[in-house]
C-alpha cells in the first residue's frame, strides 16, 4: 500500500501526501465504521443499543449470545427467514430467465427500437421505489395479488430484472461472434451451440445478474411492506417493524448475520468479475 | 452462378431465383423478428407486474369519478348553473340531488363523496353523513326547501361551488393541492391559506436535502476516488472491497447501526460525553431529524459517488500531472486546471445518480428522519395507506416521477443507460 515517495518531493509535498492519506483514512473509517459497529454490539448482554461499563472492560458478563438465541429461537423470525429465501429464490428465477432472454435478443444485431427497450426493461430499477410500491399495491389488490407469495415474488422480480438484464449484456459485449458460426459450421445445431458455446461463456454474467436479482429481492423493503402482508414478512419486513415498534437488540443481532452475507456475496461477486476479466485477457 | 454476368438491368438472384434484394430483406426482417422474440417475454412481464401498475396508480392523479358517478344527476344540472352568480341552484337540482341520494344511501355510497369532499373542505364528511340519514325521507317537493331543512350548508352557495367543481370526471385539482394552490369557483388558480401550505416546502426540502447529501458525498467521495485511481491497481483492489463492502450491505442494517450510533443513549453521544466534551444533559439530538437524514443517507449513497468517480479517474493518465507540474505548474494549480477538468463527466454521473436515488428515497427518512428529515416519498406512503387520499399520492407521486424521468435523461446524455456499470 505504500508507495514510496520518489526523493525529490519537496517536506511540504510530503507533508501533504500523508495528510491526504490520513483523510481517506478517516472517510474509509466512516464507510466502514458503522457496519462494524454492530459486531460487538449485538454481543451485548443488556438490551442496549450502545457499549456498556461492561463491555468496555471486556468483562465476559457484558457480553451475551442472548439476541443470536432470541433470533435463532423466536418463531416470527424464523418465519422471515423462510419467507426471505423462499420469495427471493422463485423471484431470482424468473428475474434470471426472462432477463438473460431478453439480453441475449438485444444484444444481436439489428434490433429494432434498441435504446426504448432498454429504457422500457430498466425502468424498474429508475423509478423511485415508492412510486412502484403503491402502484403494485393498488393493482395487485385489484387482482387478489396483494398478500399473497405470488405477488411478492413477481413483484421482487420485476424488481430484479434490470440488474440481470444490465449484467449480461455487459458480458455479452465482449462476446466474439464467430465462435457461433464456427459451431454452426462444424455441424452444431442452435440448441446445441447455445449450451455449449453460450452459456458457458456468458454465464459469469448470469451469474452475477443472479446475485444481484438475489440480494435485491433479499433486501427489498418498501415494495413488501405494501404488497406484502405479516404472513409473506421477510427478514427486512421484521426489521423494519421491528425498527418502529420496540426496538431489540436482535435486530442488531440480524444485522450482523447479514453483514456475513453480503460479505460472501461480494466474495462472489468479485471472482466472478475477475474471472470474466481474466478470460478476456484484462491484466488485473 | 449464372448471373455472374448479369448486365445492371437485370436484378441478382439468389439459388432459388429470388432477387438478392428481397431474399436479403426477409432474412434481415427475420433475424429482427428472432431478437424481438427473445426480448418479448421479459417486455410483457414488466409491463404487466410494473409499468402497467404504476400508470394505473398514476392515473388516479388526473381521474375524479366520485361526484360524477354517486350524483350523477346533480353533476348535470349543476353543469347549467352559474357559480359565480351567488345564487343558488334552482329547484330542479335539489331534485336531482334528492334523487340521487335516495339511490347511493341504499348501498351507503353516498359517505364516499362526503369523504372525497372533505379533503377540499373540511365538514363535508359530516354534512353528507346527515344528508344520507335524512335526505331519502324526503317524499315530495317543494324539494329546496326541505333539502335546506335537514342541513342548513344546503342553503351556502359554497357547497354547491364545491360539487360543481368536483363535478367532472377528470380533474387537475389533485395536481393545484399537490402545489398547495386550488382553484376558486369562478376557475382562478391561487395559493392555499399560509397554514395548509405543506407540499411546496416538502418538495423545496426534498431536493435540499437532496442536493445537500449529493454534495456531502462528492466532497467525501472525491479524495477516496483519486486515491484508488492513483494507487497501484493491487492496493486499490482491497481498498475498493471497503468501498464495496457497504454497497453490498443491507439498507435497513446500514440505518440500524446509525440509529444505535446517532441516538441520545447511543454510542456516538456517550463517547462524548465520556471524554467530558458534552454533560449528560447536552446530549447531542442527531437523528430523528434532518441532521440524522443527511448523515445516514450520505453513508448510504457513498458508494454511488465513488464507484463512477473511480471508473472515470482510472482512465487519465498520470502522465498529465506530471506534464503540467515539469512544465512548471504548483501541483494545486495542475491539479485544478488539468486533473479536475477530467473528472467532470464522472462528477456528473456520480452526482445525478445519487440525487436521483436521493429523491426517491423513503426507508431512511422514515426511520431516522422524524418530522423535520422526512422526503416526498413519506408524504406519498402516508396518502397511500393513512389517509387514503389516493388521487393527491397519485399527484405526487407524478411529480416526484417527472422530476426522476428529468434527471434520468440528463444521465443519459453524460453517461448513456448502456454504460451503466454495477459493482
Amino acid at each position: 500500500m505504500r508507495s514510496k515517495l520518489p526523493p525529490y518531493t519537496t517536506p511540504t509535498e510530503r507533508i501533504w501526501h500523508y495528510l491526504f492519506r490520513f483523510i481517506c483514512g478517516l472517510i474509509f473509517l466512516f464507510l466502514i465504521f458503522p457496519i462494524l459497529v454492530i459486531v460487538p454490539l449485538s454481543f451485548n448482554s443488556v438490551p442496549f443499543f450502545t457499549f456498556t461499563q461492561e463491555m468496555l472492560t471486556f468483562d465476559p458478563a457484558g457480553y451475551s449470545l442472548r439476541w443470536y438465541e432470541d433470533f435463532f429461537t423466536n418463531l416470527n423470525w424464523r418465519g422471515a427467514v423462510n419467507n426471505s429465501f423462499i420469495i427471493a429464490i422463485f423471484s431470482t428465477l424468473i428475474a434470471t430467465g426472462l432477463g438473460t432472454l431478453a439480453a441475449l435478443g438485444l444484444s444481436r444485431r439489428n434490433v429494432p427500437y434498441r435504446t426504448t427497450l432498454m429504457a422500457i426493461l430498466i425502468s424498474p430499477m429508475i423509478v423511485p421505489l415508492i412510486i412502484s410500491a403503491c402502484g403494485m399495491f393498488f393493482f395487485y389488490s385489484r387482482v387478489n395479488l396483494q398478500g399473497t407469495h405470488l405477488g411478492v415474488i413477481l413483484a421482487h422480480a420485476a424488481l430484479g430484472t434490470p440488474f440481470v438484464v444490465i449484467t449480461v449484456t455487459a458480458t455479452l459485449v465482449g462476446f466474439d461472434r464467430s465462435l457461433i458460426r464456427a459451431a454452426n459450421g462444424l455441424g452444431a445445431d442452435g440448441v446445441t451451440t447455445f449450451f455449449k458455446i453460450v452459456v458457458p461463456l456468458i454465464l459469469p454474467g448470469v451469474i452475477s445478474g443472479a446475485l444481484f436479482a438475489f440480494i435485491t429481492s433479499f433486501d427489498e423493503v418498501v415494495v413488501i411492506l405494501f404488497v406484502g402482508s405479516f404472513e409473506q414478512r421477510t427478514i427486512p419486513w421484521q426489521m423494519f417493524s421491528g425498527i418502529r415498534e420496540h426496538i431489540s437488540p436482535t435486530i442488531l443481532a440480524v444485522a450482523t448475520l447479514l453483514v456475513l452475507v453480503s460479505i460472501a456475496l461480494l466474495s462472489t461477486i468479485e471472482m466472478l468479475r475477475r474471472r470474466t476479466e481474466r478470460l478476456r485477457g484484462v491484466r488485473s | 452462378m449464372a448471373n455472374a454476368t448479369a448486365t445492371s438491368s437485370e436484378p441478382i438472384t439468389t439459388a432459388d431465383g429470388t432477387p438478392l434484394k428481397i431474399s436479403l430483406a426477409r432474412a434481415l426482417r427475420r433475424d429482427k423478428i428472432k431478437s424481438l422474440a427473445l426480448v418479448a417475454p421479459l417486455f410483457f412481464f414488466i409491463g404487466l407486474t410494473f409499468l402497467f401498475p404504476i400508470g394505473d396508480m398514476l392515473w388516479r392523479g388526473i381521474e375524479d369519478p366520485i361526484v360524477s358517478s354517486y350524483l350523477p344527476r346533480t353533476a348535470e344540472q349543476l353543469d347549467k348553473w352559474d357559480a359565480v352568480s351567488g345564487e343558488l341552484p334552482d329547484e330542479s337540482t335539489y331534485e336531482a340531488l334528492v334523487a340521487d341520494i335516495k339511490v347511493g344511501a341504499k348501498d351507503k355510497l353516498i359517505t364516499r363523496v362526503g369523504k372525497r369532499l372533505n379533503y377540499e373542505l373540511p365538514g363535508m364528511n359530516s354534512l353528507f353523513r346527515k344528508s344520507q340519514r335524512n335526505i331519502p325521507r324526503i317524499e315530495e317537493g317543494p324539494y329546496k326547501e326541505a333539502v335546506i331543512k335537514v342541513d342548513k350548508r344546503w342553503g351556502n352557495v359554497e357547497t354547491w361551488q364545491l360539487i360543481k367543481t368536483f363535478s367532472p370526471t377528470l380533474t387537475t385539482g389533485y395536481f393545484w393541492a399537490a402545489l398547495d394552490l386550488q382553484v376558486t369557483p369562478a376557475g382562478e388558480v391561487q395559493f392555499q391559506d399560509e397554514k395548509k401550505r405543506i407540499y411546496l416546502q416538502l418538495f423545496w426540502r426534498t431536493l435540499y436535502l437532496s442536493g445537500l447529501i449529493t454534495l456531502m458525498t462528492l466532497i467525501l467521495g472525491y479524495p477516496v476516488a483519486y486515491l484508488l485511481a492513483t494507487l497501484p491497481l493491487r492496493s486499490s483492489n482491497v481498498l475498493l472491497m471497503l468501498v464495496l463492502l457497504p454497497f453490498w450491505t443491507s439498507l435497513l442494517v446500514r440505518t440500524t447501526s446509525w440509529i444505535a450510533l446517532l441516538q441520545r443513549e447511543g454510542v456516538i453521544n456517550d463517547i462524548l460525553v465520556g471524554i467530558g466534551l458534552i454533560d449528560t444533559e447536552n446530549r447531542l439530538s442527531m437523528i430523528h431529524n434532518a441532521t440524522g437524514t443527511v448523515i445516514a443517507m450520505t453513508h448510504i449513497l457513498l458508494p454511488f459517488m465513488i464507484l463512477p468517480l473511480y471508473s472515470v479517474m482510472k482512465t487519465i493518465p498520470n502522465s498529465y500531472m506530471r506534464a503540467a507540474v515539469s512544465l512548471g505548474a504548483h501541483p494545486f494549480h495542475a491539479f485544478f486546471k488539468v486533473y479536475a477538468p477530467n473528472t467532470v463527466p464522472g462528477i456528473g454521473a456520480g452526482g445525478i445518480l445519487v440525487f436521483i436515488l436521493a429523491i426517491g428515497y423513503y426507508i431512511t427518512p422514515a426511520l431516522v428522519g422524524g418530522t423535520s428529515g422526512t422526503f416526498i416519498s413519506n408524504f406519498i406512503a402516508y396518502h397511500v395507506s393513512v389517509s387514503l387520499n389516493w388521487g393527491l399520492a397519485a399527484a405526487l407521486g407524478i411529480i416526484l416521477l417527472g422530476l426522476v424521468l428529468v434527471l434520468y435523461i440528463l444521465y443519459d446524455r453524460i453517461v448513456g443507460i448502456d454504460n451503466m456499470k454495477l459493482g
